[in-house]
């Protein structure tokens, strides 16, 4: 498959698309930059390493914390369920929805939960989901996909969501912001409270005391796991970290690099139903592990890294080409750097060989990322991979290889190079299609060397 | 083989582990534990609250504060012994530990509730699950007042992970921390309080003696 | 006694902006150099490289190796060649045991030219003058891989009646990224109007960087726009007199 050359360029050409990403990216970016500058957060690089170095230490011995996890959930009193793949983790919810009679669930923000489709699958047994994240519950009025990891809805104007409001919910056409959030308020607080099962995603999971964490700012999640009667968290395997101490490690590197907070509205800390005298939060608490593909990810000790993530959403708002293209034109659920480096492990290489070649490897997202991932190195792996099993270019480096190592001949075909220069063929003809490209010089450098020897 | 077993397999073959091979330990955590005086706490709080803070010299000081925060709302109340202590169910318009919370909760101007601990550096209530203190309580009305004795006022998540290294444990199945009101930039990025959650934080913190919690 | 150092024009420089080339050895002899010239270089085989073509890479960096293994010095007008060398060829050469040793005998040798310039002593010899409103364009691995923020702003900063202004996005890649402005030419282009905006903004008459390739791209951007602002690499501005 190859870029979706022409959704890009209407992508491109869509003007207030054009502002809507790259302001609002920007605002991000420098909401992160001023948090973690070196006066105000001097231990920001050390704590890059100490999450990095936790990550990895986790990943390596992950079967010793999956089963840390499961035995403290049980101790808690909850269930923790292993999901080889997303079709047994929506089964496993479609089941229980079944078994308790609950049609009604309610949904916190997860892109884990995207990427299995959960609520396609759902609907296919008249199970309404609704999406109680602001951003993600117009989107699903719209029928539209997350745009942005953080901050699904980034891509649309209040004329967007009032026109959204007005054609779904049948109020009226309102712009005023305000007003909106409350709509979604007051329409969604119905359904918390008549939810029968309320799934969020997990931020982290803590092996030892079997604690799922959940950081956000609207209320939602904290709704989504205390008002219904059952809580489903779906999370992937390498959601883990050992302790409850090494909590605030990443609460302060994940909150200040996803929007320059300290620390979020709320951040959520669960394990197992209500305890013996407690008056509310749910009675059956799950955990579903999902695999999904992650063991194959984790069985390559050079891509291992890329499960480091703790989904902060810095290296899009850091990428050049993402504040261009935005997440749509991406294939998957994740886009952005991350979604560029984990997508062809996840779905094999040949799907859209173009991705990992869509970047300029400037590096902004590796010097941004919490967790210190090198998605540039990762980006060159995929690429080395994916030429091996096509090289369609393989020809033209090995004529240019020849040249190189012969000095003579690389002069001379550069000569006869600069005198193409002006014809448009090929990457002459793609270069020159944005922008111009200058005359040849008359003499190379070593043409002047030469003369000036003399 | 189901998945749990399938699963295991896949992640011990991917590490090149063997069943029941012992880990290497884990790193050291880092807790950055700083002790401040109560002062200096307080001032911390203050400065970082996303809220309004009324220091007072006692409890029944804190009745009063309270009933001034309130201006004649409805209000719901948890069964804390601490706000007992403070007077907070004799309050008008105060219902202290309702029959049907959930209703209550869903219909009251404002929740009342003590915490497990503040931390200062970060402006942050936290509260835990437990008989006294329900989840929903600071949670469903537009407005949340905490009360909480000055000693419960802590420097950060590290120092309260230092002395409660589990959060949740059989005695509590939900610890939240509140920093500031619910909001939201999800349209437009533009700024709205009190989305889901409550949209306004208020805390009276109670110098003086503390019952023992 | 003069000392010597051998300058990697780079394939670019040495073909398309020899001006800058010559520039550089300017700098260089009025620093008291003695500049030197080999003939036999030809490319640090980046590009290559980032198209995930390892052996065609492999075999064109054993070139520059061995052309390159026994000169004191080696000075390169290019952060993103600079970067090749230093921070990559120990990754294309991961499992050869020999090259290894002769990469680790090469890179400490070798300097991105405004990286070389920072360390002398005698850079008031210079007397560079350049009276326009410049601002300065971050080439990508030479901030991010070289770490080189301040050198070349302090190096502007020595240069006489020179106005520096910072752009707004001055970090931002310009959109270059060797075959990516060819392969994925839409994005590139669009990110070099984003740099092209944010230069228009700052009111400077000329651009200067540390990579001619970035250069290329400004330019050519800064041109199909109808801009008359310059583009110039950091030796260029060194090497005015005004």
């Amino acid at each position: 498959m190859s870029a979706p050359d022409s959704a890009i360029r209407q992508t491109l050409a869509n003007a207030n698309l054009q502002l809507a990403i790259y302001s609002n990216t920007g605002r991000l970016k420098n909401h992160r930059s001023k948090a973690v500058a070196p006066d105000r957060f001097p231990e920001y690089q050390d704590l890059r390493t100490r999450a990095a170095a936790i990550k990895r230490h986790t990943l390596a011995f992950l079967d010793v914390y999956l089963l840390q996890l499961e035995h403290a959930v049980n101790d808690n009193g909850g269930k923790v369920i292993w999901a080889s793949t997303g079709e047994e983790a929506a089964d496993f919810i479609i089941q229980l929805a079944k078994d308790r009679e609950a049609n009604l669930i309610v949904k916190s923000k997860s892109m884990t939960t995207e990427e299995i489709h959960l609520n396609d699958r759902l609907a296919q047994h008249e199970l309404e989901t609704v999406e109680t994240d602001l951003g993600e519950y117009i989107l699903q009025l719209a029928g539209q996909r997350p745009f942005h990891i953080l901050a699904p809805a980034i891509h649309m104007t209040r004329h967007d969501v009032a026109k959204v409001f007005n054609e779904k919910l049948g109020i009226e056409h309102d712009t005023v912001i305000e007003n909106q959030a409350m709509t979604a308020r007051r329409v969604l607080r119905e359904k918390f409270l008549n939810a029968g099962i309320g799934i969020t995603g997990a931020n982290f999971l803590l092996a030892d005391s079997g604690g799922v964490v959940i950081v956000e700012n609207e209320g939602n999640a904290r709704l989504t796991l205390s008002a219904p009667k059952i809580h489903v968290t779906v999370a992937g395997l390498e959601k883990l970290i050992p302790r409850a101490r090494d909590l605030p490690v990443f609460l302060d590197l994940l909150g200040r690099s996803a929007t320059g907070q300290p620390l979020t509205s709320y951040t959520s800390i669960v394990s197992g139903p209500r305890r013996n005298g407690e008056l509310d939060g749910p009675e059956e608490f799950y955990v579903i592990l999902l695999d999904a593909g992650r063991t194959k990810l984790l069985a390559d000790p050079e891509m291992r890294e890329s499960l480091q993530c703790i989904r902060c959403g810095a290296c899009l708002n850091a990428c050049p080409v993402y504040r261009k293209i935005g997440g749509h034109n991406y294939p998957w659920v994740y886009s952005g750097p991350i979604g560029k480096v984990i997508t062809p492990q996840f779905q094999g290489v040949e799907k859209d060989p173009w991705l990992p070649f869509a970047s300029s490897l400037c590096g902004a997202c590796a010097e941004v990322c919490p967790v210190k991932i090198d998605i540039p190195g990762l980006l060159l792996k995929l690429r080395k991979e994916i030429v091996q099993a096509n090289p369609e270019d393989r020809r033209y480096f090995r004529i240019w290889a020849w040249l190189m190592q012969r000095p003579g001949m690389y002069a001379l075909a550069a000569k006869i190079g600069r005198a193409l220069m002006g014809f448009n063929i090929g990457p002459l003809a793609a270069w020159r299609s944005e922008r111009d490209l200058p005359a040849a010089p008359p003499k190379s450098f070593r043409d002047l060397w030469k003369q000036r020897k003399k | 083989m189901d998945s749990r077993e399938a699963i295991l397999e896949r992640v011990r073959n991917a590490l090149g582990r063997k069943l029941g091979q012992k880990p290497l330990p884990p790193p050291e955590p880092l807790l950055r534990v700083r002790y401040e005086t109560a002062d200096a706490k307080l001032t911390l709080f203050r400065a970082q609250l996303n809220g309004t803070l009324t220091v007072v010299p006692d409890a029944a000081a804190a009745g009063n504060a309270v009933e001034k925060l309130l201006d004649g709302q409805s209000a719901v109340a948890s069964d804390h012994p601490f706000l007992q202590a403070c007077g907070i169910p004799n309050i008008p318009g105060v219902t202290a530990n309702p029959e049907d919370l959930r209703n209550t909760c869903a219909t009251a101007g404002v929740g009342i509730t003590s915490a497990y601990c503040l931390l200062a550096e970060t402006g942050t209530i936290v509260l835990r699950a437990c008989p006294q203190e329900p989840r929903l309580l600071s949670l469903l009305p537009p407005i949340h007042i905490a009360v909480v004795p000055l000693d419960r006022l802590l420097t950060n998540l590290d120092e309260m992970l230092s002395m409660t290294p589990r959060p949740v444990d059989s005695d509590s199945s939900a610890m939240v921390l509140i920093t500031g009101p619910s909001r939201t930039g999800d349209i437009e990025q533009m700024l709205v309080r009190g989305v889901h959650g409550p949209g306004a934080v208020h805390v009276v913190i109670v110098l003086g003696k503390t019952p023992p919690l | 006694m003069p000392r010597r150092a051998a300058i990697f024009v780079t394939c670019i420089v040495d073909q398309l902006f020899p001006n800058a080339g010559m520039a550089m050895v300017d700098v260089l002899e009025r620093l008291g150099f003695e500049v030197e010239f080999r003939d036999a270089q030809t490319c640090c085989a980046q590009p290559a490289f980032n198209s995930g073509y390892q052996k065609e890479a492999r075999a064109v960096a054993r070139h520059f190796i061995d052309t390159f293994a026994d000169a004191e010095t080696i000075v390169v007008p290019s952060g993103s060649c600079t970067a090749m060398i230093t921070h990559h060829y120990t990754d294309l050469f991961a499992r050869d045991g020999q090259a290894l040793e002769r990469i680790r005998a090469l890179t400490p040798k070798v300097f991105e030219f405004s990286q070389f310039l920072l360390g002398l002593p005698n850079l008031d010899a210079l007397a560079a003058r350049f009276p326009h409103k410049v601002t300065y364009h971050d080439s990508c691995h030479a901030l991010r891989e070289l770490g080189l923020k301040d050198a070349p702003r302090r190096l502007l900063g020595q240069v006489k009646d020179l106005e520096l202004i910072e752009m707004e996005a001055a970090e931002e890649c310009c959109g270059f990224g060797g075959t990516f402005s060819v392969k994925f030419a839409q994005i590139s282009g669009a990110m070099a109007r984003t740099k092209v905006d944010s230069i228009l903004e700052t009111g400077a008459t000329h651009v200067v960087s540390l990579d001619s390739s970035c250069l290329m791209q400004l330019r050519g951007s800064l041109s199909r726009g109808g801009h008359k602002i310059e583009t110039l690499h950091l030796a260029e501005v060194l090497a005015s007199r005004g």
